[in-house]
Parts: C-alpha cells; structure tokens; sequence
C-alpha cells in the first residue's frame, strides 16, 4: 500500500461509503459533542421528520456558550443574561432526556467549554472522528483525531444516522522545525503560523502539525495550535499521537483500562503518517524566528510579534483594520494601551494557561484602568487551579475568578467588552465586535495577556519590570510614568 | 428546500474581504432555538453609525437594493464560526446566491443545505461583478455558469450531488437514511471502537 498520511489513515478508517463523481463518501462519526447554541433546530428537525437518535451513547452533551459564569445566588439560581438563554440551555436538557443523551449540565463536576472537557476525561482519543456544531471542534485533532466542526444541518445528520457526507478536503503539512525561544508558546507559534499563512491559508485542506517544536509540546499546547486551525481557515487540524499523548490519556476518567489501553496504544502508535507520505501542500516554518506574537486587527491573521510595528495602513484592509482597533499606523504595537483582559476559552482555558497567567500576575496589581476575567475551561480546571491556589493569586491582582464557561471569547453570556474598548484576550477570535458590539479584539498568549493587565497596555513580558525596556520600544511616555 | 435552478437579479456588493460570521449574525442573536426570522439580525452591527444613526452606506438598508438576491463580497467570505445561523440570516433576507472569489468551507457546506448557492468567480470576474452591481446576472445551476449582461459566460465549480440537491429541491438526510445498511454493517464490523 502507498504510504499514507495520518489524515489519509483517519479518513480510510470511516468511510462508510466511498465517494464518487455522484456523491460524497459517507463518513461515519466516533464522537459527537453538542452544546446548546448549535443543538435545538437539529432535534426539531428530527422530531419534525419522527426520527430517532441512531446511537445515543456516541453523542454527549455539556452546556457552555449561554451560561452564566457568576455563581448562582443565594436560592441556588443561575443568573442568565436574559431568558432567552436560559431557554436555549434549558432546551438542551429536554432534549438530552428524551433522547437519552449524557449530559454534563450546570450541576455536573464535569462541564465545561466542549472542547476542554473531551479531552479531560478520556472521550477524545486517537484515530476517532469526533465533530461538533461548533468550529474549534479542531482542537481535539491534537490527540491524532480527525475532527472538524459542522453547522446545525449536518447535527441533525449525525444525530439520525451517526454520519456525514463529506468530499475528501486536501492535506497540508505545516512542520515547525527547531525549538521555541523561552518564554514563548504554543499561542504565539499558532498566531505566528497564521500570520504567515493567512486567514485563508488553510481553505479546502487538513493540516497536519509536524516537527521538533510540536513534538516538544505538551498535550494543552498542542490543543492551543489545533484549535487555531479553522483561524487559518482549515477543515481541521491534528498532530500524530505519541508517548506524550499516551501518557495523558493513561490517567483520563473514560479512555480505555488496563489491558485495553495497551492494546489502544499499539493501534493509535500506527496512527503516524509513514514515511515518504505526500501531502497536497508543505509549509515548513523555524520556531527560533516566534516571538511573542499578538495580533493587531480584526482577522486572526494579522498577526505581529510584539517588538513589531503596526502596518502604515497603506493598503485598504489593514488602514480599516487599524482605524476600528484604534490604532496608530506605524508606530510600535507595545505601548498600546488597553482596558479589559480575559484569560479563557477553548483555546487557553486550561490548567497550564491559568498557570501561565498566575506566574505573571503572582504579587502584582492589575493597572487601575483594567478589568481581568479569568474564567477556567471547565469545573475540573477550576478545581485543580483552586487547589494550587490560582484563584487567590487572581483575585489578590484584582481580577475576577469565575465558573467556567465560554464567556468572553464568544459574549453570549453578558461577559461583554464596552464599544471602543481595547481588550487582550486568550481567545481565538479578534472579528470586529466579537466579545460585545464595538468590542477591540487582541490576540495574545496567557503570558502576554497578564503582562498586559498588569502594565496597562501592550508589552513584551520580559520587559514588564524594565520600563527604560518598554520605553526603548515605543511605549508612549506618559503611559510608562502612569504605570509607574 | 425549494427547488433552485435559475437565480436571475441585480446584484448587493460588499466589497470587503474576509467577512466573518461574526458580521453576517452577530453571536448574541445566537440565543434562538428557531431558524427562521434571523434576516431582521444580518450585518447588524454594520447597520448604524457610531453615533446610532442609520448608515446610508449599508447596502441592505438602500431602496435600490431591496428584492436582490445576489451578494457579490470580497474574497473569504463566511470564514470563522461555523453557525448556520448565517446562510439562515441571508436566505431569510431574499438571498440565493453569494458570489465571491473565496469562500469558506463550513459556510459554503451550511449554505448548499439551505438553498443558498456559493458562486466562486476568479479575482478579476469578481472586481468586475463589486464595480457593477446594476447587472442583471443570470446564474444557471444546472449549467454551473455565471453569465453577465455583456454576454460573457463565466463557469463556476458545484459539486454534482450538491448541484443535484439544489435542482431537485431535496436535502442530503434522505440519501444518508437510505444508506442505513451500510451505516449499520460499518457499526458491526467496528464494534470494538
């Protein structure tokens, strides 16, 4: 047989029916993950059509983009923005009942955002197709799964049939060579790809991350650079399973036990593309040139290291872009100032982003005009930070600790950011008015992002406590006295 | 689904680049458990000016524009999240067609399932389409062309079974619930996983 790619093994492995000219292949699906946002027209069509759910157990369920992430109050009553979302969150529930779906709702010591929760307790393994009607569904490609998001229609479609029809997409190899400077991650590996390769720089293909620098991440960092891969416009992204990936599903709650891990393990090993494998395109990138990496306007893939300079704005997209952030053409993107800073989401909401944050905030005060959520992934993070004492360092900076959730990455909630306000945020999405209408988006690391919440505007976090530092890189004067 | 073969009409341009979901239906219209009447939340946030007054450059807010059922946007278009909600908010506004040089893979597979064509023309065809939207485009599905009032034809890519689908009005469930056998023989020979 030729030589096959991991993608090639993943797809092979569930085609139910081989595509042709006349139609798509079908594609059976291992794992299917439903939220409450993308769910309720799905089950009313099904309900419409009087179908059942084909196979309930490969469906589950959590609930993530509506809820509250304040505490419920004193009569144990969580407080929605408004009822509407507590009808769509509610709706779930009913339908998971009916349908005998697992659900992980508000009161399970297991929810959280969709994405974190997969692949901490064991549902996300190796060589299984797992979608989700939501498009972050890449990050569970870090485990060497074939996973993709997909709308509401095709919910309904795997909900009846536990299938999708799909046409092959291409395959694209990005393999960052070398080792990341210290200091930085897998954050400003995946905003520095995507600035290289553009928003669109993955359309029509599945990425597969190689090299020494994916290998030398951990299993989080390596979610953090799947999740990004629709950012670039990808159908999906993942990285071939190894020791690292073996050892983390070793102690997960729902992968397999004892003499049945050992068996999964010698399969998922085959997972790996083999030799002399050919992929559509190859991109091949040096991890030693990433720096920490922010982006400056409203799509994911302007992206810029932070001792760079803004643009000149002489080209239409990026002159719109900067005057919406607010942003001086030209002038060093350190120094800028902001207002809000939210540590969260799918795709640095774990343990190790909240980790990342505390080292810097640890013994500091946030500058006086910043707001900081940090929001954990899941109850399981929250309850693994609180016990390394995370939330006190948070809440001693001035910042809020709250439930987990999606919160301000997506603003469905009421964790919103005021019009004009500039925040950084740990997301994966800087799209004009995404975290609230008029909200300014920047992209950054956990590391950069506390940095910034700490100084009051954009800086490198090497040179937080260095203000001649911050000053030979552009900041502006009386920002540096006010932090000061 | 209705039936889609032919979608003649002048045309909406949009010429910017990379419009994201996020535009096309802001996420706090996302609280909905219904499908239909998303069109009143389309570009939303593009609709006033900063100082709340309505901004006459909207395209959908212009007299001339309304009945059109072509938008002509700049290259990337539908990229980010993958809410159906989206090609919902556009059909429900009279849309049939969305042409651009670009178009994102969810958006484009959301919006074949709900009768909305994805009509992907060469850069230069496209600049030509956003610099004369009183053109009465004709687009032919079964054909997969493009033709302008010129004469000029222009092909664009369709996949057969997604052609087949629009032409017939019908939605791809069906044809994956009379695939059962298959489905249920794949599950039986795989039940390990």
């Amino acid at each position: 047989m030729a030589a096959r790619t991991l993608f090639d093994k993943l797809w092979d492995s569930h085609v139910v029916v081989p595509e042709s000219e006349s139609a798509p292949a079908v594609l059976y699906v291992d794992l299917h993950l439903i939220h409450e946002v993308t769910s309720p027209q799905a089950f009313a069509e099904l309900e419409q059509r009087k179908l059942p759910v084909h196979a309930p157990a490969r469906t589950k369920a959590t609930m993530d983009h509506s809820t509250p992430t304040l505490p419920p109050d004193a009569d144990g009553r969580w407080r929605y923005t408004n009822t509407q979302a507590q009808a769509q969150v509610e709706r779930l529930g009913e339908n998971c009942v009916r349908h005998g779906i697992e659900l992980f709702g508000l009161e399970s010591n297991q929810r959280g955002i969709v994405h974190v929760i997969g692949p901490e307790l064991g549902l996300t393994q190796p060589g299984m197709t797992i979608v989700c009607g939501d498009s972050h569904t890449s990050t569970h490609g870090a485990f060497g799964a074939l996973a993709f998001g997909i709308g509401t229609s095709e919910v309904g479609h795997v909900l009846a049939t536990q299938s999708l029809l799909q046409r092959k997409p291409k395959s694209m190899a990005v393999t960052i060579e070398g080792e990341l400077p210290p200091g930085v991650g897998a954050k400003d590996l995946i905003l520095h790809v995507i600035g290289r390769i553009g928003v669109n720089g993955g359309t029509g293909h599945v990425i597969e991350y190689r090299g020494a620098a994916i290998r030398a991440l951990d299993m989080e960092g390596r979610m953090t650079v799947c999740n990004m891969s629709i950012e670039a416009g990808a159908r999906a992204g993942m990285i071939a399973p190894d020791e690292v990936t073996f050892e983390y599903l070793s102690t997960r709650a729902r992968s397999p036990k004892g003499a049945d891990f050992d068996a999964a393990v010698e399969r998922w090993r085959a997972l790996a593309s083999d030799e002399g494998a050919r992929y559509d395109r190859e991109i091949v990138l040096d991890a030693r040139e990433v720096r920490p990496t922010v982006t400056w306007g409203t799509n994911p893939g302007a992206a810029l290291s932070i001792d760079a300079r803004l643009p000149d704005g002489r080209e239409t997209g990026a002159a719109r872009a900067l005057a919406y952030m607010g942003f001086p053409a030209g002038a060093p993107i350190a120094g800028q100032a902001i207002d809000v800073v939210f540590v969260g989401s799918c795709t640095n909401g774990r343990l190790s982003d909240l980790r990342e944050a505390a080292a810097v905030l640890k013994g500091q005060t946030l500058h006086p005009r910043v707001r900081m959520l940090v929001v954990p992934g899941s109850a399981q993070v929250k309850r693994e930070a609180e016990a390394e004492g995370i939330d006190r360092i948070v809440r001693a900076a001035g910042a809020e600790w709250r439930e987990p959730g999606c919160s301000m990455c997506i603003a469905m909630n009421g964790d919103l950011v005021a019009p004009g306000q500039v925040a950084v945020s740990t997301s994966n999405r800087n799209f004009e008015g995404r975290q609230g209408p008029g909200s300014r988006t920047v992209l950054a690391s956990p590391r950069v992002a506390a940095a910034a919440a700490v100084a009051g505007f954009l800086v490198d976090p090497d040179k937080l406590h260095d203000p001649r530092g911050a000053e030979r890189h552009g900041v502006r004067r009386h920002i540096v006295e006010e932090a000061l | 689904m209705p039936a889609l073969r032919y979608v003649i009409s002048r045309s909406i341009a949009m010429p910017r680049q990379h419009i994201d979901t996020d535009q096309i239906i802001p996420a706090r219209f996302l609280s909905t458990t219904e499908r239909a009447g998303l069109g009143q939340y389309a570009f939303n946030d593009w609709k006033l000016r900063a100082d709340g007054t309505p901004d006459p450059a909207f395209p959908f807010g212009k007299p001339q524009n309304a009945g059109r059922r072509i938008l002509v946007a700049g290259r990337n278009f539908g990229c980010g999240s993958s809410r159906e909600h989206a090609p919902w908010a556009l059909v429900d506004l009279g849309l049939a067609a969305v042409v651009s040089s670009e178009i994102a893979d969810i958006f484009k597979s959301n919006a074949l399932k709900n009768g909305l064509l994805p009509v992907v023309m060469p850069e230069s065809v496209l600049e030509e389409l956003l610099a004369h939207p009183d053109w009465t485009l004709t687009i032919d599905v079964a054909a997969r062309l493009l033709s302008v009032p010129d004469g000029r034809h222009f092909e664009f890519p369709l996949d057969g079974f997604a052609q087949t689908c629009l032409l017939e009005g019908v939605d791809e469930l069906g044809y994956l619930l009379a695939r059962a056998p298959e489905i249920q023989q794949y599950e039986a020979l795989h039940a390990h996983a």
